[in-house]
């Protein structure tokens, strides 16, 4: 296995499961789980374990390694100077189960399915781009840059509203933005996540050769988990291009008023999502955009920035659900979280994060109380 | 499903009970060296009246009880060593009350260090507790459990003697309140003016009950905190240097590292102490009456202070200090372990020597790390090990270089803290006979089952 040299390094001193001023567990699978064994270093000793085969890989040892949201913040708050490795380990070990081929149902059929459809809904390519219909959103065509969906945005109803609005904000700030429509690819975020290098590759060389064949230089994507892999892993395999977070464009147009803003008074807390805070650094902008609306109120949770809490939906369980259910699924954790600042919006900046904090909203029946909108939705709201 | 597991999901609930092999692989080990011992089945109770039934379901049947909170003692004081459930005290980690003007927090017993420390800071920012300096998920019970230390042990004495008092779930499944709390809504007093019951708890690693809440006491926290650290080569000056520093009674906290990396701390003795102040005046007078004291070392060239770089302050003024745990890579290994015994001050010399020679007897890298005790009736002077997890013949060294200091601690009249099962019964061997038949009937009469943690401090007749 890939960093196998590392295992044994892990002193399970457990840094790695709280936030970095202690206030509390910031694991989301320690925290759903509540077992030694289900936090990062629970996962360090037990795939030491399995290599020196002292357990076998059974469907609990399934669970505790498909569960990891590879959130990050065992990587954030690790001591050790393996720190930066942790997910790459946990992936690591997920790769060899899935060589294999004993993993979880739901992690096969994800796999399948993206094999086979090109996507997790095992929908037809040729619908991919539907959600832009009656939009004035272009295919790519020499636009500056690429409007990068993913799979989520492309299928989710929920996410395709969101896509929507920043392909409609984006239009309306004047920049130059086209999409793939139905010629779209996974990016593969998530399939490297669950294990699938070969699969991954695969489809990142699509997506690079698509990319040079249309002559894409800069890229913005909707989805910090499409931004991750254009971002820190197609580069090595021959993909360098100028990616950006839609947020990160945003930014820079709301004070040079391109995009006028009237005051839209509401409280409201912002979620980092994982695959833009933790994993690339990106806390910053989603917040300006936020203070940058009159009226807006933002207000911090006690888990925000490094210190975030992922909302359960990374690491492929936004598909495979394998984290998800019960009163301490990461979401309803989170969304109590919020309910306690006394927000009335929830904001998020990516829409695997939307779909997991509105589900959480229902389960936990506060739609009266909290909304959980995309940061570009409050900015639609916003516009003058 | 056997009955036993029925039960305990009776109580805790399906989801909080477990007897798969990857819990049974995880809880059967600590980080440290002590050989693996599988537990039948691991439970995370959330009530206590959970641990109630657990407690007295356990009775019935005759199985070991085993509480743990984070498993950091290292010294094998959570592996089960007689099978039966492990308790994971973790779910209980709320904070039920912070008394400002008395002083004091309620806590739960699974309630972590870092936890009360965080919420401290940001809701009473001018209160603290005894913070030790492992890892902050250790939790306050166990650590009192275990008569740890923190950074007011200088001042105050042990993290124990800092409790304000217990809620303990005894062997038998009854809660019983030990302190004011046990008289009073107040938990101001873990025992005078009553007769102090705590004894019967702290220091003996769960084998007489479990600790389900604790009042901690609660000290003044000051704006500023600074340290500095007087450096000597010449061992046998440590007692005197802690000597004139404790006797001016302005330090918080006292500690001593020696250490061979890097090599300029090499055959040095680094006595750092910490000193609070609300004002720059404060610190500063303080400080004053320190360097006073230390003077005359200076004049005989006998040491100085050293100047710490700007980029090192910060990791000494943390808390927990996150350097600590970062022994256990010096091997690139993911192991260190540490026999602490409690023992006088004047025998630091002795016990640094000893130190490095048994490192380069048995080629190990070390660490010495001392906390001065209550004003310097005592010290925990840690012989400090690290060691590679992947590598038997270094782990077996790492072993036998601590049984030899467990060995030599008798020797020079110190008292074994947090002891392995075999420095446990190295102690109860020999000490008074009376206090260990006062003992004996102690644990059988609140354990008559020895259901509690056995194998630790368990008898010879
Ligand atoms: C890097 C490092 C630095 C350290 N520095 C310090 C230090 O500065 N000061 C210090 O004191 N210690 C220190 N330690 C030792 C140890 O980690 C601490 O004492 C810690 O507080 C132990 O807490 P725990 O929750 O890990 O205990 P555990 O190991 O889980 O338990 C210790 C004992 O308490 C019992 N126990 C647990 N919970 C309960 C309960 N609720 N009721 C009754 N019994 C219970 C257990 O059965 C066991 O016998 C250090 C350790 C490390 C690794």
């Amino acid at each position: 296995m890939k960093y196998e040299e590392i295992v044994h390094r892990c002193f399970r001193c457990g840094y790695c499961k709280l936030t970095g001023d202690y206030i509390g567990f910031n694991c989301p699978t320690y925290r759903k789980f509540r077992f030694e064994t289900y936090s990062p270093g629970g996962r360090m000793w037990l795939i030491r374990a399995w290599l020196n085969d002292e357990i076998k890989n059974t469907e609990r040892f399934q669970q505790i390694l498909f569960s990891c949201a590879t959130c990050a913040n065992c990587v954030e708050h690790c001591v050790f100077p393996f720190s930066e490795d942790l997910v790459n380990i946990f992936i690591a070990a997920r790769e060899e189960m899935v060589n294999n081929a004993v993993i979880p149902p739901p992690v096969r059929d994800y796999l399948k399915n993206i094999n086979i459809s090109g996507n997790p809904y095992k929908e037809p390519a040729d619908q991919r781009g539907d959600w832009a219909k009656d939009s004035s959103i272009e295919i790519y065509d020499g636009h500056e840059y690429l409007f990068y969906v993913g799979c989520v945005g492309s299928y989710d109803e929920r996410a395709k509203k969101i896509a929507r609005t920043v392909g409609n904000l984006l239009l309306r700030a004047g920049v130059s933005i086209g999409i793939l429509g139905e010629k779209e690819n996974c990016d593969g975020n998530e399939v490297r996540a669950l294990g699938e290098a070969g699969l991954f590759q695969f489809l990142a060389q699509q997506n690079i050769d698509l990319f040079k064949e249309r002559g894409i230089k800069k890229i913005i994507t909707l989805d910090p988990h499409a931004f991750n892999a254009f971002k820190n892993d197609y580069p090595g395999l021959g993909g360098k291009f100028e990616v950006y977070h839609y947020t990160q464009i945003l930014t820079s147009l709301i004070p040079s008023h391109e995009l006028p803003l009237k005051e839209y008074r509401a409280k409201v807390t912002y979620h980092d999502p994982c695959y833009l805070g933790r994993h690339n650094g990106e806390y910053n902008a989603p917040r300006k955009i936020l203070e940058s609306i009159p009226g807006v109120e933002l207000i911090e949770m006690p888990h925000h920035g490094e210190n975030a809490f992922c909302c359960g939906g990374g690491g492929g369980n936004f598909f495979t659900d394998i984290l998800g259910g019960g009163e301490d699924s990461p979401n309803r954790i989170r969304v109590r979280e919020a309910l306690d600042m006394g927000a009335r919006i929830l904001a998020v900046a990516c829409p695997l994060c939307a779909r997991m904090l509105d589900d959480a909203v229902k389960a936990e029946e506060k739609e009266d109380q909290l909304e959980v909108l995309d940061v570009a939705e409050i900015v639609t709201r916003a516009l003058s | 499903m056997t009955d036993i597991m029925h039960s305990l999901a009776d109580i805790v609930g399906e989801d909080y009970v477990s007897s798969q092999p990857e819990e049974i692989y995880f809880y059967a080990r600590d980080p440290g060296l002590m050989p693996p011992h599988e537990p039948d089945y691991v439970v995370v109770p959330s009530t206590v009246e959970e641990i109630q039934e657990i407690v007295r379901l356990a009775n019935r049947e005759k199985t070991p009880v085993v509480p743990m909170g984070a498993g950091l003692a290292l010294t094998g004081l959570i592996i089960p060593l007689k099978g039966g459930i492990v308790i994971d005290m973790k779910r209980m980690n709320r904070i039920l009350e912070v008394n400002e003007g008395a002083r004091y927090a309620i806590v739960e017993g699974g309630t972590s260090q870092g936890q009360l420390s965080a919420y401290l800071e940001k809701n009473y920012p001018r209160l603290r507790h005894s913070i030790p300096d492992a890892p902050p998920t250790a939790t306050i019970a166990a650590n009192v459990t275990i008569h740890g230390q923190g950074r007011l042990t200088q001042q105050r004495g042990f993290n124990s003697d800092m409790v304000g008092g217990l809620e303990v779930v005894l062997p038998s499944g009854e809660v019983c309140k030990i302190g004011s709390c046990a008289l009073s809504f107040g938990w101001f007093s873990k025992g005078p003016p009553l007769p102090d019951l705590s004894g019967l708890f702290l220091g003996w690693f769960g084998a007489t009950g479990i600790i389900t809440k604790l009042a901690v006491k609660l000290y003044p926290r000051k704006k500023f905190r600074d340290v500095e650290i007087f450096v000597t080569d010449r061992g046998e000056l440590v007692p005197d240097i802690v000597y004139e520093i404790t006797h001016t009674e302005m330090a918080e906290d006292v500690l001593i590292f020696t250490q061979p990396m890097p090599l300029m701390f090499r055959d040095n003795h680094h006595v750092s102490f910490y000193i609070t102040g609300d004002t720059d005046e404060e610190l500063e007078f303080k400080r004053k009456l320190i360097w006073k004291a230390l003077d005359r070392f200076i004049k005989a060239k006998d040491g100085g202070f050293m100047g710490i770089p700007p980029a090192m302050k910060p990791t000494l003024l943390e808390m927990p200090q996150r350097s600590a745990s970062r022994l256990a890579d010096v091997k690139r290994g993911g192991g260190f372990e540490y026999s602490g015994p409690i023992i006088m001050v004047e025998k630091y010399p002795e016990c640094s020597e000893k130190l490095k020679e048994l490192a380069s007897q048995y080629g190990l890298a070390y660490s010495g790390m001392v906390r001065v005790i209550d004003g310097g009736h005592s010290m925990m002077f840690a012989f400090a090990f690290a060691f590679n997890r992947s590598d038997p013949d270094m782990m077996e060294n790492t072993r036998k270089a601590l049984k030899e200091v467990s060995d030599f601690v008798l020797k020079v009249g110190g008292v074994y803290w947090k002891p392995t099962v075999e420095e446990q019964r190295m102690a109860l061997e020999n000490m008074d006979p009376n206090t260990r038949k006062l003992m004996k009937m102690i644990k059988e009469n609140l354990d008559p089952n020895g259901i509690m943690n056995p194998g630790n401090w368990e008898f010879i007749s």
